[in-house]
């Protein structure tokens, strides 16, 4: 059976790619980065689609800053993220070909029931970097869409199934919208991302949070389309006039997606930026000890609604003292020199705070 | 007394003899051989659905037959249906066999049928089947970036104008049922086409004559004679056809739209099983597995049940049309 599961894979990878090739112009988009070879010390990870482009990025210039070690990343979603940071390794054996991993990543942290399956290693979450979800939209001629809390909710529930709605129309007096379907693209596999979206929508909506519920993984209505990935989101909008989907900001750059101004909690409409994102993370509660913050509708006029942190899952022990440093040192590259690389891509770099208490954890991993 | 001309060579020492040993014993180890491959290829069948059956029982046992007819795919609560699935299988997989069907016996019938000359009638030939050999993922980009934006337009107008009439209840946004058909139609179309010209030559070029012979038409004789009497090699054709369009995966992935609804719009996203099975087991955890794998025998299933129809329904015809018992 795992060879079948290769295979598929392997083909669902050859469609994704050729279809990734062919609209984005032959950027990387092989699911697996590598960077600095000869070096003996390999330490790979896996997980979120979310923050790859940023991890990629990171890998690069500082893998060219420290030879002799050599960072992997798959990005196979948040879930399977978390499965495999448990295992150790890819279950299936698939992802760098079974061997083990040194971390996993994730935008919906771990939950209490994944913590106690981690056993005697110990697991330490350290949020590397916020980000946007934003909704990329797919409607010639329409470049500034607005939208209210009830319209996004509307859309993702089904219940508004024409671009001439009128809690559109709404908020968008001056466009002349087309009377088009509604297709929504959603997330099939298990993903951050989909949890931080579902999250918001549970938080303001109640009949949301007794309905589709907020997950990695839900039952999203009938008309949506369901792919895999943030790449998958992202191109199946692209072709597909009238399509709106979740994805995070720097896919929608990517593909050159316009992205809707959104609503939120205080009632202000507000456009993917960086400082209406830092803004939103800056909402966040009292940062707990694990540092799992969930900011699902942020207030503040200012504020971008649909943010998230992701994090790293770093065990607590790393008995190889070599492999130790090495991850420990990047991490705290990338909580330092990386942050402003990360604003640079539309990421939302982490207040100061977080930094500090951030570093505390990697710190503390023996 | 006439003397019988095969006695001589009958018994002078001629070339006719009891096979040597040597000889029998290659006959028999070739008969062997054809033997175990055959029993090969039963055994492989089985094997697939003991693997298959395996692994769906504990599905099978758990969601039983509102599997079939239920329409969530909720991986969280953990409920599986594949009706949608189901619907988009045969759905898309019938539009293709129409379209793709009446082209392919249209092709045939032009090739074989002294339209045009033998040796250009051989270059077409190995032009439609060479449709045969692009990969379905090429077919599936031709279908994203070429066919659907061609036939938006005629989908929209259609829509605005005849929107009451249920196939064309929406509009088509982008990868949906009508461009996965369309691209299904063309990928079955060598099949169908190969095999029907091969049913066309078979037929005696006697009965052609006979036909002519007793004053019909050019398409008196296409219609009320060459295309009864090839039938159950067309038949043959369409449902070898229809398999293949049901099997299809990774065009179809890309094109139909992945969406878990059974709508009659002909402009809708819609899913099919194979494209299920695609999208969704590289991603699978553990009960997802067993229900993509129940889902798996579905189609197998099925698959199996289009074959023995269409066998039922051939050999129907080869009475009917043939003469044969």
């Amino acid at each position: 059976m795992q060879s079948l599961r290769r295979f598929v894979r392997t083909l669902v990878a050859a469609g994704a790619a050729a279809v990734l090739v062919a609209c984005s112009g032959g950027d990387s988009s092989d699911g697996e980065a590598q960077m600095a070879d000869g070096g003996d010390l390999v330490i790979r990870g896996a997980g979120a689609t979310f923050p790859k482009p940023l991890y990629d990025k990171w890998i690069d210039i500082y893998g060219a800053q420290t030879p002799g070690v050599a960072f992997q990343y798959a990005g196979v979603g948040s879930g399977k993220g978390i499965a495999m940071f448990l295992a150790g390794k890819d279950p299936a054996g698939e992802v760098f070909g079974g061997a083990e991993i040194d971390f996993g990543a994730s935008d919906a942290a771990m939950s209490d029931a994944d913590l106690d399956e981690v056993g005697e290693r110990g697991a330490v979450m350290v949020p590397m970097t916020g980000g946007m979800v934003v909704l990329a939209y797919n409607l010639p001629g329409v470049e500034d869409l607005t939208l209210s809390r009830e319209a996004i909710e509307g859309i993702f529930s089904g219940d508004i199934k024409n671009w001439r709605d009128e809690r559109i129309a709404a908020t968008n007096p001056d466009l002349d919208l087309p009377k088009r379907t509604i297709t929504p693209v959603v997330r099939r596999d298990s993903s951050g991302t989909t949890f931080i979206i579902t999250s918001h929508l549970a938080e303001a909506f109640p009949a949301w949070r007794d309905g589709p519920g907020a997950g990695k993984q839900i039952d999203w209505p009938g008309g949506s389309m369901a792919v895999n990935y943030n790449e998958g989101v992202a191109q199946r909008v692209k072709v597909t006039e009238g399509g709106i989907g979740y994805m995070e900001y720097q896919f929608a750059k990517r593909l050159g997606l316009p992205m809707a101004t959104l609503q939120n909690k205080a009632g202000d409409y507000v456009e993917p930026t960086a400082a209406a994102g830092s803004a939103g993370l800056g909402a966040a509660p009292e940062v707990p000890d694990d540092l799992r913050v969930f900011v699902p509708d942020p207030p503040g006029a200012e504020a971008y609604p649909i943010v998230g942190y992701t994090w790293l899952l770093l065990y607590q022990q790393y008995p190889d003292a070599e492999r130790r440093v090495a991850l420990k040192d990047a991490i705290l590259w990338g909580l330092t020199e990386g942050q402003p690389i990360a604003e640079e891509m539309g990421y939302i770099p982490l207040p100061g705070d977080m930094v500090r208490l951030a570093r505390a954890k990697v710190d503390a991993i023996q | 007394m006439a003397t019988n001309p095969f006695q001589k060579a009958d018994s002078a020492s001629s070339i006719t003899r009891p096979p040597s040993g040597g000889e029998r014993g290659t006959d028999s180890v070739f008969r062997g051989i054809a033997y175990a491959c055959a029993g090969i290829i039963v055994l492989l069948v089985i094997a697939i659905l003991w693997e298959l059956g395996k692994q769906a029982l504990p599905a099978m046992s758990e969601y039983g037959l509102g599997f079939w007819y239920g329409t969530t795919w909720d991986v969280n609560k953990e409920v599986f249906g594949v009706l949608p699935e189901i619907w988009g299988t045969l759905y898309s997989s019938l539009l293709a066999l129409l379209l793709g069907g009446v082209f392919g016996i249209a092709i045939a019938i032009f090739l074989t049928q002294d339209f045009i000359h033998q040796k250009l009638a051989l270059v077409f030939r190995t032009i439609v089947e060479l449709l045969a050999a692009i990969p379905s993922v090429v077919y599936g980009l031709w279908g994203i970036y070429v066919l659907i934006p061609v036939i938006r337009p005629v989908a929209d107008w259609l829509h605005t104008n005849l929107g009451w009439f249920p196939l064309f209840g929406t509009d088509l946004s982008g990868p949906g049922l009508a461009p996965a058909a369309l691209v299904l139609a063309i990928m079955i179309l060598p099949t169908v086409a190969a095999i029907s010209v091969d049913a066309f030559r078979r037929i005696p070029y006697k009965v052609k004559e006979a036909a002519y012979g007793m004053g019909t038409t050019k398409w008196e004789a296409i219609l009320k004679v060459m295309l009864p009497t090839a039938s159950s090699g067309i038949l043959a054709a369409l449902v070898l056809g229809f398999g293949r369009a049901l099997g299809e995966t990774m065009a179809l992935a890309m094109l139909i739209g992945n969406a878990n609804q059974i709508s009659l719009s002909l402009f809708a996203p819609a899913n099919t099983l194979a494209s299920l099975l695609a999208s969704s087991f590289p991603e699978a955890g553990a009960v997802e597995v067993q229900a993509l794998m129940y889902a798996a025998l579905v189609l197998l299933l099925i698959t199996f049940i289009v074959n023995v129809a269409g066998l039922a329904v051939q050999q129907y015809t080869v009475r009917k049309f043939e003469g044969k018992q």
